[in-house]
């Protein structure tokens, strides 16, 4: 494939894992190879995970030469930096611009931690749990305004942050109380936007595949 | 020339003390301005982090950062000074995964095992902080700080484990982080409340202490509740 680097990456990965999915499009972002080395979640987990990241034992993890990276956006700062001559940067050149793509990276997590409450938890508190899930929408919302991404003209950080969790809202609004109406319109034509790049358009599955997924793995998350 | 920098904090607060912190080691002349979190929260702290209604808030001219990590990288990257980060990518990215660890794994069973009354609760946190202890203990293998010779980002995310780690201590008599089971951490933070270009920012330890005494039945309380949600 074309502009493709062989720089010695693999990528410890999960093929459905939201936090995998954004150090994928930020490899392809990037126009950087790598190997794709899809581990066992439920069930034993490899010993190559296990020495990759022995603190979580979670995917993604990223090896570089054999040195392992984890946290998702640890993940993808370290390639936006170890790779600073390839592709695009990820994050802005402007320190208060790098603040707020930060700031903002680290609360698009909330899509994902509040979701899991909105299917978790029953009565009153799955209602709070649903009034908190529509609030960090509106939240994101606010932020991206009318911009086409959340850095501005550029696809970036925020961005591929907050975009693997997009496919996951059907599945809250099925097994949680939500309704994927409630998604602000805005925030719903960037999902469309985003989907429209090669990089997120090969890393993302779509919202039935999730939910497929859930499905079987329901005990895991919790899901009734 | 740079525009004025202010930081809104609050004594007692180990977030803020972190924002504090990145300023002091960057040699960055700051105003602070305290909030008075026992009662309201002033106009200004929910003007300029209406997300998360929260100290620390750094203003720098008209620009507002909130959350103490993206604080202190904002301040590394914009002001001259020692660096904060270390220069190499994969040295970086230990620090901030080290620094994210402390943050969402580390802090929530460490500080639950101190507030707690006991119980078996309370003895499963302190299992969970004994299992991660070790890990920290390891990242500071033989150095003084965990940035090295000089304490950098890592020792500011790392730094509730110092002055407040220190109270918190005294006044629940909980004693984890001891020189017999974690001889490293134990002198880094004896180096950190007594280091030289932290001294503007460091909390007075009887002042601090005297806080914690003072609000330790509402700390109690707000880790019980805390944990029914």
């Amino acid at each position: 494939m074309a502009g493709e680097i062989n720089k010695g990456l693999v990528l410890l990965d999960y093929w459905v894992s939201p936090f995998g999915q954004r150090c994928r499009i930020a490899l392809a972002e990037k126009g950087l190879s790598y190997e794709s080395s899809e581990q066992e979640l439920f069930g034993a987990k490899s010993e190559l995970l296990l020495r990759a990241n022995p603190v979580h034992k979670k995917v993604p993890v990223l090896l570089h030469d054999g040195r392992p990276v984890a946290e998702s956006l640890v993940i993808v700062q370290y390639i936006d930096e170890a790779f600073p001559c390839t592709g695009p940067a990820l994050l802005p050149a402007d320190p208060y611009a790098r603040a707020r793509a930060r700031f903002w990276a680290a609360y698009s997590d909330q899509v994902f931690e509040v979701g899991k409450r909105v299917w978790q938890l029953k009565g009153e508190e799955r209602k709070q749990a649903r009034e908190e899930f529509v609030r960090v929408l509106k939240n994101l919302d606010g932020e991206l305004g009318e911009k086409p991404f959340f850095g501005g003209e550029a696809f970036g950080f925020v961005d591929l942050a907050l975009v693997p969790f997009m496919p996951w809202l059907p599945s809250y609004e099925r097994y949680g109380e939500f309704s994927v109406a409630e998604v602000p319109p805005r925030l719903a034509a960037w999902t469309r936007r985003c989907g429209e790049r090669e990089s997120v358009a090969k890393s993302l599955y779509p919202a039935e595949k999730v939910n497929e997924f859930l499905a079987q793995h329901k005990d895991d998350y919790g899901i009734e | 020339m740079s525009p004025p920098v202010k930081l809104i904090g609050f004594f007692g607060s180990p977030y803020a003390h972190r924002a504090e912190a990145a300023l002091c080691l960057k040699g960055v002349p700051y105003e602070l301005m305290l909030e008075d979190l026992f009662n309201a929260k002033s106009e200004l702290l929910l003007k300029l982090n209406p997300i998360h209604k929260k100290v620390p808030v750094l203003i720098h001219g008209d620009r507002a950062i909130s959350e103490s990590l993206v604080i202190a990288e904002y301040v590394d990257e914009t002001f001259e000074g020692p660096p904060l980060l270390p220069s190499d990518p994969y040295d970086r990215a230990m620090a901030r995964f080290w620094a994210h660890f402390i943050e969402n794994k580390f802090i929530k069973p460490f500080f639950m095992a101190h507030w707690l009354e006991e119980g078996e609760v309370r003895e499963a946190f302190v299992k969970e902080a004994k299992e991660l202890l070790p890990l920290l203990e390891e990242q500071l293998k033989g150095k003084r700080f965990f940035g090295g010779d000089a304490p950098g980002y890592l020792d500011i995310a790392a730094s509730m484990l110092a002055p407040t780690r220190m109270a918190v201590q005294e006044v629940t008599g909980v004693a984890l982080i001891n020189d017999d089971d974690y001889p490293a951490l134990s002198q880094w933070a004896r180096e950190y409340i007594s280091n030289e270009a932290l001294k503007p920012c460091m909390p007075d330890k009887d002042q601090l202490l005297a806080y914690f005494m003072k609000n330790k039945e509402m700390y109690k309380a707000g880790v019980k509740a805390m944990l029914q949600k």
